[in-house]
Formats: C-alpha cells, structure tokens, sequence
C-alpha cells in the first residue's frame, strides 16, 4: 500500500483522461460502465505481443511457456483478489454475463426440476434476470423477486418469507449499478443456506470497489468483469466452489476442456480447464493482472476511503440543485449517483453534458424492471473511480445548473 | 420551396453559431415551439423503436403532398423532429423518398449528435422515407 493517495498522481496513469470533448477537458463519469485503463495494463496487453505471444497450455517451446506462465500467473491474482482458497476455482470468461449464464447452464440445468424456485433481487442487472428466466423457463422453475424500498434497499424481511425448502438458486447483486445500494450479501448466504440453497452473487460492480473475501461471505458462485476493475474487456471470473464446480458437468465443448477423445467417449479436463474450452483470451487475461496489481498496491481501503469522499461531496453538491431528485438513497453505497430532473428528459441531459465534456450515462443502465419499480422511464447516472476529483464534480453541478435554465 | 432551398436556409441559419452550445440552444427553440402532437396520434404504432427518448412520427397525404407530425419527450430530439419536419414535409412523396438530407452533414451533426444512434435522428429520417416510399407505390 502506498502511503498517500493523490489524485494527481493517480491521474497520470490514466493516459486517456488527458483530453479535451468538445473543446473542454474530459469528465469521466460513467466509470460503472467501464473504467479506464492505467498505463501498466495498455503496456502489458502491448508487452503481450510485442514479447510472447503464443498459444498457451499446449506448447513446449519458450514462448509458449511464457505465455501459459503468464496467463495462470494471473489466475493466482485473481485468486488472491477474492480470496478464493484454490487457484482451481477461478474459470476464466468474457465476464460478469458469461460467468452468470455459465452457472445458470451447468449447474441450473443439473439442479433445477419443475416447481423449484431461483431467488433474484428487484435492483438486477438484465445479466443476471435473462439468464435464470431462460433456464427456469426450460425446467418449469420459477423465478421469484426479492422487492426493494424507495431508498433502494432490498427488503430483507420479504427475502426470508420468499426463502422455502424449494429455493435452490439465490442470485443477488453485490452492487446495483444503478443504484449505488451495497447489498447484505453475507446475510443473503448465510439465510439461503439454512434452506440448502446455494448462492451466486454478481460482483460485477463492486469488485473495484470493496474488499472482496468469497470465503468469508461463504459465495458458492461469485462473478466480475476485468473491465469494471481498470482491466481489459473480454475477461471475466467465475468464482466456484471446487465441490461444486467438480460436479457440473462442461459448459462448451472443444480443445482445452477436454482429457482425451475418441469418437467413442470423452473424457473431461480437470478444473479449471474443463469450463475454459477453445483458446482462450490469453492477452487481456495477461493484461488483466496489472490491473488487479494496481489496485492492490494502491489498496481497496484507500480508494474505497477516497470515492466515499467523492461521494459524499457529490451526493451534497447534487441535492442543492433546485427539482433534482436522487433514485437510490440506500444506507450504505458506492460511489454510483443516478439521479432525474423534474420536467427534463435523461437523454437531453446526456447530450448537454457531453457537450461540455463530460460522460454520464442516460437510460435504464440494464435494469428495466428497476426503473419499472421506481416508476421513471430511466436516469443519468455519474459513478466516480479513484481518478475523479471534485473539481470534476463541481463541473457536472454546473452543467447540470445550466441545463436546467435553458430547460427547466 | 423545394427540399433543398430548404436545406440551404437551414445550412445558413447554423453558420451563424461558432460552437454547439449556440446549436443546441437553436435545436431546443426548435423543440420547444414545436406543435404538441395530438394524443390519438400518440399510439404504440407511431412510435419509432431505437431511441433512448420515446418518438412518434405520423404522416398523412394532403393534396398529393406528404405532411408529418411528430413529438418527443426529449426537448433535442424534439428539435430534431422540427427540422426533419421543415425540410420533408409538405413535399410529394417521390421527392421525399429521393431526397439527399445533406444539411444534416453540413450543419455539423453528423459528426456530433448523429454519432449516438440512441438519439433516434437516422430512425426518424428513415421512418419518414418509408412513409413517403408507401405512399408513393400507392399512387403509382
Ligand atoms: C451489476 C452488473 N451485473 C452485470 C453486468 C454485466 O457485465 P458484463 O457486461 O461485463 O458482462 C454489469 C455491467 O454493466 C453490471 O453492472
């Protein structure tokens, strides 16, 4: 862990940040989207192929072997990232959908039986609402709703009157990306446990941002995108229990999955491989462990301590503005503020700040029944990382002042 | 006027903005002065899929001309639907289905709004050229 924390500092990793949108330097806001790249990783993904690359797993010569040592030194990461107990139980993936759909494939159709119930949150991203609906959908499950409140808490309460000896799948989110609301997700397990049920939680959001320990939260499935962690895009983990994870059976069939084949019988890789068939994203899996780095070295708490800060300033800030109304006033929160204007249109909001140089993100953010919930056809969304300051919010305050005198 | 003295007009009224800000602010008087569209107009089908705001466009011949009405809970988009508006309606229906929009490139929006599809202005555009295509093939 570093010492101090500057921004200023921070913000030189962050080449991409260095620019002017329209005429006016870039405010960049849409951070739970995506975040941006620090250098370490751009050059590493360059490294990759200006160095070694090479298919990894199966080769005997040098570069192949870097490029496996590479690959799985980032599957260590990743491991320690989570806290996971065995290296064998980070599967690679595109990401946080991939992962979810995995686990909904193998393990949802091994598991699920007509009249069984998968528990989801009102605040899910469609990634993890699609998904299950598709499977129960095949199996005559059902799929059952966990409501929230106008804060945008989930209520707890109702959860344990919907938990019953049918649920087998409990899948909540760790963060709602729309919402900013930290979920009770140790709570969550422990309750769906006591029904033998078992628990995928979607980290896709709060993996940047809180320290995660999927031992202590007892997760038997835990998901995240490198792209929501400063890495690359088109990786992503899936965090399995090994018991559970030996006995799925394979997700995709071809090269890498399998121990050997005849056109007789097939037999299966040992974990992790048996869920990472075909070859793989072996250079932004490679990039993806400077990222992890990153934040290591720089530490959760620190970052953590610093958006809080951004957030509390922006959630002040924000709320001095005559009709803005914030959606998502959870007790405990990221730094994600989604927020609507009395008699003003998200869309007209986004294009005006994006005029003045600065990236929200207007809609529904991938969470329609949420905004059903909330009765609004969507918001604009500012979600802070480490690399914003609060002169960058101060500028969104501004905007939002002008928009409303021009609008309102 | 034909299509493109309009277009030109409306080419001539932007040079006189140096930045978008000035733009925007022409596009949303546009948008604010445009005519509310009348509720039994305002139907599922009359919506036009792929914008972040909701569009209805409506269209209906008069005297062998082509006349759009359309609204947006989007003040911009709104704007937008008001210069779309000016330049096709009230044309026939084979100028409107041959008519190269260029103003939309010369005034600058290609390079800026038009960027985001979610803003809808290539799907209104396109809604009106069906229209006016159908209207054509009936009258031929
Ligand atoms: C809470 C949540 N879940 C899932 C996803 C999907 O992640 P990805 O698109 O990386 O698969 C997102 C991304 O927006 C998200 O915010």
């Amino acid at each position: 862990m570093i010492a101090t924390f500057d921004v200023i500092d921070i913000r030189k990793d962050f080449p991409i940040l260095n620019q002017t949108i329209h005429g006016k330097p870039l405010v960049y806001f849409d951070n739970a989207a995506t975040t941006q790249k620090p250098l370490s990783v751009i050059e590493a993904l360059s490294q990759y192929y200006m160095e070694f690359n090479a298919n990894i797993h199966r080769g005997i010569h040098t570069l192949a072997e870097r490029a496996t040592a590479e690959y799985e030194a980032t599957r260590d990461k990743a491991k320690d990232f989570i806290n996971a107990a065995q290296r064998e139980e980070i599967v690679f993936t595109r990401g946080t959908t991939e992962g979810i759909n995995l686990v909904a494939q193998t393990y949802g159709r091994q598991n699920l039986k007509a009249g069984d119930e998968v528990i989801i949150s009102g605040m899910e991203h469609h990634s993890n609402i699609v998904p299950w609906q598709m499977i129960c959908e095949e199996k005559g499950a059902i799929l059952r709703v966990i409501p929230i409140n106008e804060q945008g808490d989930l209520l707890m309460d109702e959860y344990e009157k919907l938990l019953s000896e049918k649920t087998k799948i409990v899948a909540v989110v760790y963060v709602s990306n729309s919402l900013g609301t930290i979920n009770p997700v140790k709570e969550i397990i422990t309750k769906a446990h006591q029904y033998g049920a078992k628990v995928l939680i979607d980290g896709a959001q709060a993996s940047a941002h809180l320290d995660i320990d999927v031992q202590d939260l007892d997760a038997d499935f835990y998901v995240f995108s490198s792209h929501k962690v400063y890495g690359p895009t088109g990786v992503g983990v899936l965090y399995g229990k090994r018991e559970l994870l030996d006995a799925m059976p394979p997700y995709q069939g071809g090269g890498e999955m399998i121990r050997e084949v005849s056109f007789g019988k097939t037999t299966y890789n040992d974990l992790p491989y048996k869920f990472e068939a075909g070859t793989p994203n072996i250079a932004d899996t490679v990039a993806f462990k400077a990222a992890l780095d990153y934040v290591t070295t720089i530490g959760k708490s620190v970052i953590g301590e610093y958006e809080h800060e951004l957030l509390t300033y922006a959630t002040e800030s924000l709320q001095s503005i005559d009709g803005l109304q914030i959606i998502g006033q959870a007790k405990e929160k990221i730094s994600v503020i989604s927020y609507v204007l009395e008699g003003i249109h998200h869309q007209d909001i986004g294009i005006m700040l994006d005029n003045d140089g600065i990236a929200v993100r207007t809609g529904h953010h991938c969470t329609q029944p949420l905004m059903d919930r909330f009765c609004i056809l969507g918001t604009s969304r500012a979600s802070f990382a480490m690399y914003n300051t609060k002169e960058e919010i101060d500028r969104l305050v501004q905007g939002l002042y002008k928009i409303k005198k021009k609008l309102g | 006027m034909t299509i493109n003295e309009i277009q030109d007009e409306i080419i001539d009224e932007f040079s006189l903005f140096d930045d978008w800000e000035g733009k925007y602010d022409y596009i949303i008087d546009i948008g604010k002065k445009l005519p509310p569209l009348d509720s039994q107009y305002k139907t599922e089908e009359n919506i036009i899929k792929g914008c972040q705001s909701r569009v209805w466009l409506h269209a209906e011949m008069q005297d062998d001309k082509v006349m759009f009405l359309g609204e947006s809970d989007a003040v911009i988009v709104k704007g937008l639907i008001g210069l779309l508006i000016r330049v096709l309606s009230g044309h026939s229906p084979e100028e409107i289905a041959k008519a190269d929009l260029y103003f939309i490139d010369r005034i600058g929006m290609a390079q800026h709004l038009a960027q985001t599809r979610a803003n809808g202005l290539f799907a209104m555009l396109k809604q009106m050229k069906l229209y006016a295509l159908a209207y054509s093939t009936m009258s031929n």
